[in-house]
């Protein structure tokens, strides 16, 4: 694991992060989504705070393909999970919403799967690489933390 | 009656990001290190090579489907639940998911850390 590859990882935290956080701004305006309006969504878009966090998320999702493409998706989706403890954080302290103490242990138990992955391998041998004859060293770079 | 809404848009979320995830990592890891390929050949040629692989439209259709159930739940639900519950029964799926179609070794240490996420998202949900 190179710095630049940590990069990458905190970049997913930190994007899907205020990208969520910011969809719920918007969605907070545009009110309840009622079930027979369901157009009413594909107008949510012209929303700023939701036009905002697609452009975050689009950034999450450049970052999110490039981890992929160096290791294991059991290894990307918890080392960044540290973001659901960030949107529970941006959601009390910014949106106001109430978090009680069974969700406080949530969030330390969620805590605590991440960084039980994160001291890992990020990447073990598998057969997906025989279908990538171009990049031969992807089979022989088993990453080790 | 609306928390009812929001855990359909929450098992909407899971199965939609899961079939989007398995199909977005298979088509990457078939791309390959993005990074060597950019030194290598160029930004242009990583870009092409990822659009023209192809589970990865696939892919980013199931997303935009779990992106839609989202926002929809969102309306529904507070932040605080919608997006750590579907965000991390995703990721338990997705371990299950990813043993099974990409063969990737999920050992004792990544169960563990699956078993402590889904604790914690029982935990949100009461």
């Amino acid at each position: 694991m190179t710095f630049r590859k940590y990069l990458v990882l905190a970049g997913i935290t930190v994007f899907s992060t205020a990208g969520d956080s910011l969809l719920a701004r918007g969605m907070k305006d545009i009110g309840a989504v009622s079930l027979h309006h369901l157009p009413g969504l594909l107008l949510a878009i012209l929303n700023p705070w939701v036009a905002l966090g697609i452009l975050f998320l689009l950034t999450f999702f450049t970052c999110y393909m490039s981890a992929l493409s160096w290791a294991d998706l059991t290894y990307v989706l918890p080392a960044t999970s540290l973001a659901y403890v960030l949107v529970a954080l941006v959601g009390h302290f910014r949106l106001h919403e109430v978090i009680s103490p069974a969700r406080w242990l949530g969030i330390a138990l969620i805590a605590a799967g991440v960084g039980f992955v994160a001291a890992g391998p990020s990447l073990t041998p598998v057969r997906a690489h025989e279908n990538s004859p171009e990049s031969p060293n992807a089979v022989t770079q088993e990453v080790k933390l | 009656m609306s928390e009812l809404y929001a855990w359909a848009a929450i098992a909407l979320i899971v199965l939609a990001s899961t079939t989007g995830d398995v199909l977005l990592s298979y088509s990457m890891k078939r791309v390959g290190d993005v990074g060597e390929l950019w030194k290598r050949r160029g930004a242009l040629a990583v870009i092409r090579r990822v659009l023209s692989t192809p589970t990865f439209p696939l892919g980013v259709a199931a997303m935009g489907v779990a992106f839609y159930s989202l926002l929809f739940g969102l309306s529904w639900g507070n932040l605080s639940l919608v997006v750590p519950a579907s965000a991390s029964l995703t990721f338990v799926a997705n371990a299950v998911a990813a043993r099974i179609f990409l063969h990737e070794r999920v050992g004792r240490r990544r169960w563990i850390a699956a078993l402590l996420v889904a604790g914690g998202v029982v935990l949100m949900a009461v």
